[in-house]
């Protein structure tokens, strides 16, 4: 097969009837999804409108003001009725800047007076016009990004995604920079740990974090600088990407659109699964924060992945393809094309066993099979790594191998002290050296390479793929809500009411007003 | 060449490719671009180190100011083993079928053991290959065990929680795995357990036990834990440690 990018992959024969009733399933998983998205609004989704509208900074105590409105807001039971509609009534009280908005909404009465209708048709109409103008100049900035990504052109594919992680933004930019000068293509500054549980975003710089630096508009900020100066200094365009996931993934998105960010992991059941965060919080939040990287051509990276570091690899992988393509349809729904779809997946399985890369091939060819538009991101191991780091660096230099001859389009580059600490510098650098023997060694491979017909990768194929239809049949019937209930996904089962964050979805009231959705919407 | 005895003597040294020859390879990066002086200067560190013979096998630019180097030398240390104060958690293994038996005859029910990922940390890799049902290289994890009623809480577990589970449930054992060390928040969050359950009058009456990539025995003796393990144990290992613990606080022997 051909892909976009000029690299050939082994030819892997699907069986079409399959592959369709597939999509079929999930758009029959997706729509009721979408029907109760339709009819709720969170916490979260809110605080974006209003961070669009100016909101940007922070209270005492460094809370930021879109949460003390929103909280405000949802204490008195007003959020239904949209943030951007309240935030309207009292700037034509007279309220203008952000201070005094957050007073004003904080001495709201109990019950407010309905406002006549020309007042109304007045309310709207004003701030709709600042919300344009707002997503006008968010447009403008993704538009420099794009103009400097077409300037500078990029790295060939797959691009290296290598990350920083050390608490530090200041230090974050030394290290990527540093990496970036080693060949890396795309920095990830992997957040703080735990942060997907605050139901806010930190303001400002950040030189303290655990396992990571907090995701911080500011932060976002001087990272997207720093690569932009040292795309220059390359003559290549660096892409900066974080984590648009847990109970502020509309914020984050966009905070990261705005700050011109190129990726944002995005994965629709990720958090309920590995962060317990309540389904229909997360449900609704990803789709929001989706239609933002719809708009802002940001590609989304899905979590897959993850499901085999708790299940088994070997025996899950069928989970993995069946959840892509439920995270391909909500995708589509929100209205992100192919192209933007870094759908996740890994090399995982056990080493200690026979055959593994006939698996690990099988699982790879297969996804970029089934999504030949999509980037695709591809994982190195990380469950079986222990401290030998030799062993461990002959291990990822084997997910290198199967990345390129599968043509995937996005490479996360192993270190071989996964497990141990962050990322040393010497670490990124070896994974770095040993990635382009890789690609430079097994150039024409994947077009040299035949899959022997009905042998041990095509029939892994195939059984996979027939597995995963079996799944979707089975969450189509349930629903995805009950499906996840029955550990369907990553063996982690979760409920409807359980998780943290329901308390921060509301249904819609009639009248429900948010400018930015319907601009999103008529993308 | 001289005759060595061919009892390895009570000292030991690193070995490259003969006894005795001392030999350690080591990699680092220094701050500064590759140049003649580098390379002196990554020498220069090796025998600071105390190494002898220093060879700088590469030297690579591993970014515009940093150079990636890797380096040979030999010491002349020699360990004295029995002069080292070791903590170490030895266990003689039973067999699956074999534990599982002794412990329903011996403990005359099921062991009772809660597992968790403690704190804010989210990363359930490392209780979960110890716990779940599958368990790690082949070796089963304890969910498997039908001596044991174990229970896996996941990641992301508050202290005072875990420790009102360990009451209510009344475990034999509790098992925490911290993975995130960074700043060692491990050690703090760890020791936490302990304070709540010693707050609660429970600590004597439950075995704790702390795992993860930077934890070791002595340091789990440290922070107020019976054991600890580090990286690669395996579930048995536990499974007969726990079992072991058990028996000998009943006044039994697990290896008769």
């Amino acid at each position: 097969m051909l892909l976009a990018d000029g690299r050939h992959v082994p030819d892997l024969h699907l069986e079409p009837g399959e592959v369709d009733r597939c999509r079929e399933l999930a758009a029959q998983v997706t729509a009721p999804v979408l029907g109760f998205v339709a009819q709720h609004t969170t916490v979260a989704i809110e605080r974006t409108v209003l961070r669009l509208l100016g909101l940007h900074g922070a209270g005492p105590r460094g809370i930021p003001q879109v949460n003390l409105v929103a909280d405000e807001l949802h204490r008195r039971r007003l959020l239904g009725k949209g943030a951007a509609w309240w935030l309207g009534y009292v700037m034509r009280q007279g309220a203008r800047d952000p201070g005094a908005i957050v007073e004003a909404i904080a001495s709201l009465p109990e019950q407010p007076a309905p406002l006549p209708p020309a007042e109304e048709a007045a309310l709207r109409e004003a701030v709709t016009r600042e919300t344009r103008a707002a997503v006008a100049e968010l447009r403008s900035r993704v538009a420099q990004r794009n103009a400097l990504k077409a300037e500078l052109g990029t790295g060939p594919r797959p691009h290296k995604y290598l990350i920083v992680a050390t608490g530090n933004i200041w230090d974050d930019v030394e290290q990527a920079r540093a990496a970036a000068q080693g060949g890396a293509d795309i920095i990830a500054v992997i957040r703080s740990t735990a942060q997907s549980l605050l139901d806010y975003v930190p303001h400002g710089a950040t030189t303290e974090g655990f396992g990571g630096t907090y995701a911080t508009q500011e932060n976002f900020r001087i990272m997207r600088e720093a690569l932009d100066d040292e795309s220059r200094r390359l003559e290549r365009y660096l892409h900066l990407t974080n984590y648009s996931s847990g109970l502020c993934m509309p914020e984050i998105a966009f905070a990261a659109a705005w700050e011109r960010l190129d990726m944002l992991l995005n994965d629709a059941m990720y958090g309920i699964l590995f962060r317990d965060i309540n389904m229909k919080r997360t449900l609704c939040d990803q789709h929001f924060s989706r239609r933002i990287c719809a708009l802002a051509d940001i590609t989304i990276n899905t979590g897959e992945d993850n499901y085999i570091t708790t299940a088994d690899a070997d025996e899950a992988a069928h989970t993995v393809i069946a959840s892509q393509f439920i995270n391909e349809s909500f995708a589509h729904r929100a209205g992100l094309p192919d192209r933007l779809l870094g759908l996740g997946h890994s090399f995982e399985i056990d080493p200690a066993r026979e055959d593994t890369i006939a698996r690990e091939l099988a699982q790879a060819l297969l996804v970029r099979t089934l999504f030949p538009e999509a980037p695709l991101k591809y994982m190195p191991p990380t469950k079986h790594k222990q401290g030998d780091i030799f062993f461990s660096h002959g291990y990822d230099l084997m997910a290198d191998v199967v990345g390129w001859v599968t043509g995937q389009g996005i490479q996360l580059l192993g270190m071989m002290t996964e497990a141990m600490h962050n990322p040393s510098l010497a670490d990124r650098y070896q994974a770095l050296k040993g990635a382009d023997y890789v690609y430079r060694a097994w150039r024409s491979m994947g077009d040299e390479l035949q899959l022997k017909p009905g042998g041990m990768v095509e029939s892994r194929a195939a059984a996979t793929l027939h597995a995963a239809r079996l799944l979707l049949e089975e969450v189509a019937a349930d629903g995805l809500f009950a499906a996840i209930g029955k550990a369907r996904f990553g063996d982690v089962a979760r409920t409807e009411a359980g998780g943290k964050g329901l308390d921060g979805v509301v249904a819609r009231a009639p009248g429900y007003f948010n400018p930015l959705l319907d601009e999103l919407e008529a993308t | 060449m001289t005759a060595r005895p061919l009892e390895p003597g009570p000292l030991v040294r690193p070995y490259g490719d003969r006894q005795d020859d001392g030999v350690v390879q080591l990699s680092f990066v220094l701050p500064i671009p590759p140049s003649e002086r580098a390379r002196e200067a990554a020498a220069e560190v090796a025998r600071k180190l105390g190494l002898t013979q220093v060879l700088v096998a590469s030297m690579e630019a591993a970014a515009e100011r940093y150079s990636f180097f890797v380096v040979y030398g030999r010491t002349d240390v020699a360990i004295d083993l029995a002069s080292l104060q070791v903590a170490e958690v030895v266990t003689r293994k039973k067999g699956f079928d074999e534990l599982n038996e002794f412990s329903l005859r011996e403990v005359g029910r099921r062991v009772v053991v809660l597992g968790a990922c403690t704190g804010s940390d989210a990363h359930a890799v490392g209780i979960d290959a110890i716990m779940n049902m599958k368990g790690f290289a082949g070796d089963y994890g304890l969910e498997r065990y039908p001596c044991f009623e174990a229970i896996n809480l996941g990641a992301q577990v508050e202290n005072v929680e875990l420790a009102r589970l360990a009451v209510e449930r009344s475990a034999d054992a509790v098992l925490v795995s911290q993975v995130v060390t960074q700043r060692d928040v491990h050690r703090d969050n760890a020791r936490r357990l302990v304070d709540e359950l010693e707050r609660l009058g429970r600590r004597q009456q439950v075995l704790l036990l702390l795992g993860g990539p930077r934890i070791d025995h002595k340091l789990a003796l440290e922070l107020g834990y019976d054991a600890g393990f580090g990286p690669g144990t395996r579930p048995s290992t536990v499974a007969n440690y726990i079992v072991g613990e058990v028996l000998r606080r009943m006044g039994k022997e697990l290896h008769g």
